[in-house]
C-alpha cells in the first residue's frame, strides 16, 4: 500500500512517527501551514515557520525516505491579530517555491469579519499563483461554515477542482460534493471522522474527488490513520486499487494541479507520474524532465 | 569593478541535460535577469521546474538545478556592483527554501577576483552552519569558506564530522588544518570510543592533514 497523506503536520511529530509511516507506506505527504497551538505575536514567528516548512522539515522526511511538501497560508485562528494579519504581505515570497503545493490552510474558524477578509484575499493569491485551496472548516458550526465557504469560493474565481475542503463530515460531505470541490477527510482517534464512517461514506458516494487525511499534529491524533483507512476499506470488499486511488493517485491529482509536486518517478514499481502534474520530479533523482513556468 | 562568478558546470553540458522545451525556457530567463538583474529574486525559486533538477549527467557532483540558478548569478555579477550582488544573494538566501540557499552558498564559492574584503558572505556561511542540513553545512566549507576566521572554520570541519558530510567537500583542508583542528579531532575520537562507537575514517583524514601542516604556534 503506497500513501501520500494529503494533511499532516510533521512539525509537530517525532522521528518515531516518520519511521512508523514509511513502514505503513507512507512515501508522501503535505504539511499545511498551521497554527501551533501557541499564539504567534508577530510576522518574522510565521516566516521562520515558514522557512522550516520549505527547509528543515523536508530535510528531515528525506531522511527516512518521505517527499515532503506543504501549503502556505495566514491560518484562519491567527487572521484575527492584527499583529499577524500582515504576513499576508509576504506569503508571495513562499507560494511561488517548489514544494508549495497550495494556498492554505485557509477559512473559517470563528466566522469573524477579519477571517472573511484574509480568507478572500487568500484565495485571490491562489488564483495569481495557479495552486490550489486547502480550506479548513470549523470545529463550531461547521455545516454553516461550509456554506459561507463554499459561496465565497464560488465568488473567487478559483475552479471548484482547485479547492479542498477539508475536515468534513457526514453533515458537511455533500454540499461540498454538488459544488465540485474535493472532499478531505480526517480520520482522529476520537474527534472528526473514524475510519468506518469514512468507509461508509465511500460506499454510499464513490471514490471521485475524495482526499482522506490524518491531519496528526500536536493533539491526540494518529499518523497511521490513512493506513488504518486502506485497510477499513480492504475489510468492507473495496480493492486494493480502489484503496490506491484514495490513498495515492487521488492526492497525486489534486496537488499535481500546482505543477509543484517533488514525487519520486516511482513508488515500489508504480510510476508516479500525473495526468495533471507537469513537474513531477524528485530531488536526487535522475529525472530532468522540465515544466511550465 | 565587478566580479566574476563561476558558473557550476559547462554552458553546453548544462544545455545538454534539457530538453528543447526547457532549453528554451533556461534561455528566456537567462535574457530576463541579464536584461533586468532585479529580476533574480522572482525567476531563482522557479527555476528548477522552469527547467530540471537532478544530477548533471556526466558530473556526479553537481544538480542541474544548482548549475543552471550560479548560471543565473553569474550573469547578475557581471551587471551589477558587488556591494549589491551580495545584497541581492543575501535576500535570495533568506527567503529561499533549502535548495535555493545551496545555490546561494555554490554562487559564493563561485566567486573569483575579488579584491580582499570584497563581497564577504561570511553571514550566510555561519547560518548554513548553524543548520544541521548536511547539503547546507558542506556548501558553507567551499571555496568561500577562506573567509571564515579560524575558529569558525575548525568548527565547521568538526561539524562535518559530526554530521557525516565528506571532508573531501572541505576548502583548504591542507592549509589551514592546524594543532588546535587536531586536539579538537581527538577528542570528539575519544568520546565516541568512549561510547563504544565507530569512528568515522574522515576523522583519520583531517588528522593526517593536522599533522602534516607546519605547527604553528
Amino acid at each position: 500500500m503506497r500513501i501520500f497523506d494529503p494533511h499532516i503536520h510533521m512539525t509537530s511529530r517525532t522521528t518515531d512517527d516518520y519511521e512508523a509511516m514509511h513502514a505503513a507506506g507512507v512515501r508522501a505527504l503535505v504539511e499545511p501551514a498551521f497554527w501551533l497551538g501557541q499564539p504567534r505575536t508577530s510576522v518574522g514567528s510565521f516566516t521562520d515557520y515558514f522557512d522550516a516548512l520549505v527547509g528543515w522539515e523536508r530535510f528531515r522526511a528525506a531522511q527516512f525516505g518521505i517527499a515532503h511538501h506543504c501549503t502556505i497560508a495566514l491560518n484562519p485562528k491567527e487572521a484575527n491579530d492584527p499583529r499577524c494579519a500582515e504576513v499576508l504581505d509576504v506569503l508571495p515570497r513562499y507560494l511561488a517555491k517548489d514544494g508549495v503545493v497550495a494556498v492554505g490552510e485557509v477559512g473559517f474558524d470563528s466566522m469573524t469579519v477579519e477571517e472573511e477578509k484574509a480568507f478572500v484575499r487568500q484565495l485571490e493569491l491562489a488564483v495569481e499563483f495557479g495552486l490550489p485551496a486547502m480550506v479548513h472548516t470549523p470545529h463550531r458550526d461547521k455545516e454553516q461554515g461550509t456554506r459561507r465557504t463554499l459561496e465565497l469560493v464560488a465568488d473567487s474565481g478559483l475552479a471548484p477542482g482547485m479547492v479542498v475542503v477539508d475536515h468534513l463530515n457526514e453533515v458537511t460531505v455533500d454540499q461540498v460534493d454538488e459544488a465540485g470541490c474535493w472532499m478531505g477527510f480526517s480520520i482522529y482517534p476520537d474527534t472528526k471522522m473514524d475510519e468506518h464512517r469514512m468507509v461508509a461514506i465511500l460506499q454510499r458516494r464513490g471514490l471521485d474527488r475524495v482526499l482522506v487525511n490524518s491531519a496528526a499534529d500536536w493533539g491526540r491524533s494518529d499518523p497511521l490513520k490513512t493506513a488504518k483507512t486502506g485497510a477499513a476499506m480492504l475489510a468492507a470488499g473495496f480493492t486494493e486499487d480502489d484503496v490506491d486511488r484514495v490513498l495515492w493517485r487521488n492526492p497525486v491529482e489534486f496537488f499535481g494541479q500546482s505543477g509543484r509536486l517533488l514525487l519520486p518517478d516511482s513508488v515500489d514499481g508504480e510510476d508516479t507520474s500525473s495526468p495533471t502534474d507537469a513537474a513531477a520530479t524528485f530531488e536526487g533523482n535522475s529525472i530532468l524532465r522540465g515544466s511550465r513556468d | 569593478m565587478t566580479v566574476v562568478v563561476a558558473p557550476l558546470a559547462d554552458h553546453s553540458d548544462i544545455e545538454a541535460a534539457l530538453d528543447e522545451g526547457a532549453r528554451e525556457r533556461w534561455q528566456a530567463i537567462r535574457t530576463e535577469v541579464a536584461d533586468d538583474p532585479s529580476r533574480l529574486g522572482r525567476v531563482f525559486p522557479a527555476s528548477a521546474r522552469t527547467t530540471g533538477r537532478g544530477p548533471l549527467p556526466g558530473r556526479d557532483d553537481v544538480l542541474l538545478e544548482d548549475a543552471v540558478r550560479v548560471d543565473l548569478v553569474s550573469l547578475v555579477a557581471r551587471r551589477v556592483e558587488p556591494d549589491a550582488l551580495l545584497d541581492e544573494l543575501r535576500q535570495v538566501y533568506r527567503y529561499g527554501d533549502s535548495d535555493e540557499k545551496r545555490a546561494v552558498l555554490h554562487a559564493l564559492n563561485g566567486i573569483e577576483h575579488a579584491e580582499a574584503g570584497q563581497l564577504d558572505g561570511t553571514d550566510l556561511l555561519l547560518d548554513a552552519l548553524r543548520t544541521n542540513d548536511t547539503r547546507l553545512v558542506g556548501a558553507a566549507m567551499g571555496p568561500h569558506s577562506d573567509r571564515l576566521d579560524a575558529d569558525a572554520w575548525r568548527q565547521g570541519v568538526l561539524k562535518c564530522l559530526f554530521t557525516g558530510v565528506p571532508v573531501s567537500a572541505v576548502t583548504g583542508l591542507a592549509e589551514r588544518a592546524d594543532q588546535e583542528l587536531a586536539e579538537m579531532v581527538q577528542r570528539y575520537r575519544r568520546e565516541r570510543e568512549a561510547a563504544g562507537r565507530d569512528v568515522p575514517p574522515d576523522v583519520q583524514a583531517v588528522l593526517d592533514a593536522c599533522a602534516a601542516a607546519d605547527p604553528k604556534d
